[in-house]
């Protein structure tokens, strides 16, 4: 090896072999420790999130969460037969009002869908354009936890909500069609929508970074 | 089957029916007050509609296990109503009804309308009305009713 070489040989050692333990000493400090700690809670915390995602925008949920002036119905999402409109509190409008048919319970003898206080989410809550499209996860996620519009629940709030709300129970137990067969139901059961509800909240309600 | 008691323009009513009874089959079959029409089945067409609680309600899909307590009131009420009755007469006034038989149903939905919006505009009508299907389109003569008797009522 030329003399120059060498030299610069060694300086490229004097170099690397410092900072390679300076890196292998940092990521077993404390501080280390504790940044992958941070970077592995907000990776399940937004995997926790997708799982909620996945439910949020199934047919049994995101039918009631439009942006347009209907609900929708069906796994095909169209929209909802009967002229039904929103109304001014998502409730219909007299005369044509969501409990002139849907009850306190499924009616599986005429195939109408029932729960408590049936109504549409407020337009604060759409995930879905007014083209009737998804809105991506991200979107959905940084409204729900955004307070002024998702009716000022915080992260208890949000997990009750999921857990109690009788609407969202509904969704588990969406009764039969006109036809006498099952409506379908989320791809995850209720506790595995409170379990990943309760992972993402514990992790900061993180959300993903597209747009 | 089971026994149920119904409250029905204030009166009371005993039925045994099996709990899976539509209500609209109830009144017509069981009662026969026959006032109440079928049309769809299926709360397409709003031919069936009647106040469940003060609230328009289509009969045909309502089950009687789900009514409860909640106070009943069909077309044959309406000529005693105070709204209803001026509904009535706007809708005799301005010759509403060709086959008519859509217009009970027709009738209870604008009753409860005018209710809630005393002075409907076109909008609240088209909404509140849109549920309310007529094979003879008198569509235009039951908007100029309604307006007709938010004008007497006022």
């Amino acid at each position: 090896m030329l003399p120059r070489r060498k030299s610069i040989v060694r300086v490229l050692v004097s170099l690397i072999v410092p900072l390679s333990l300076m890196i292998s000493f940092q990521s077993a400090s404390p501080a280390g420790n504790a940044a992958r700690g941070i970077s592995d809670n907000v990776a399940d915390g937004l995997a926790a999130w997708q799982q909620v995602y996945s439910v949020l925008t199934s047919p049994r949920c995101i039918n009631c969460h439009t942006a347009t002036n209907y609900p929708q119905q069906g796994d095909d999402r169209h929209r909802h037969f009967a002229n039904v409109v929103r109304g001014p509190a998502g409730r219909g409008v007299p005369g044509l009002n969501c409990v002139s048919c849907h009850q306190e319970a499924n009616a599986d003898s005429t195939g109408v869908p029932g729960g408590h206080n049936w109504h549409l989410a407020p337009l604060s809550m759409r995930w879905q354009d007014a083209n009737d499209q998804l809105l991506s996860s991200a979107l959905v996620c940084r409204a729900l936890i955004d307070r002024s519009k998702n009716s000022g629940l915080d992260g208890p709030a949000l997990l009750k909500h999921h857990t109690e709300e009788a609407l969202v129970l509904w969704a588990w137990n969406p009764g039969r069609r006109p036809d006498g067969s099952l409506r379908s139901v989320p791809p995850l059961s209720h506790a595995e929508f409170v379990a990943a509800t309760r992972n993402w909240i514990a992790a900061g309600t993180p959300c993903p970074a597209e747009k | 089957m089971a026994t149920y008691q119904l409250n029905v323009n204030g009166q009371s009513k005993r039925v045994d029916v099996d709990p899976s009874t539509p209500l609209l089959w109830v009144l017509r079959e069981e009662l026969k007050m026959t006032g109440t029409k079928y049309g769809c089945g299926i709360s397409a067409c709003g031919a069936c509609t009647v106040h469940l609680d003060g609230i328009a309600t289509r009969s045909c899909v309502v089950p009687v296990s789900l009514i409860g307590d909640r106070p009943i009131v069909t077309i044959e009420a309406m000529a005693n109503d105070t709204i209803g009755r001026v509904v009535q007469e706007a809708w005799l006034d301005k010759d509403v009804v060709q086959c008519g038989y859509c217009q009970s149903g027709q009738i209870m939905s604008a009753v409860a309308l005018l209710k809630a919006t005393p002075k409907p505009t076109d909008t609240n009508i088209e909404e509140s009305m849109g549920g309310n299907l007529c094979r003879c389109a008198t569509y235009v003569r039951i908007r100029e009713a309604i307006k007709s008797a938010a004008q007497q009522l006022k």
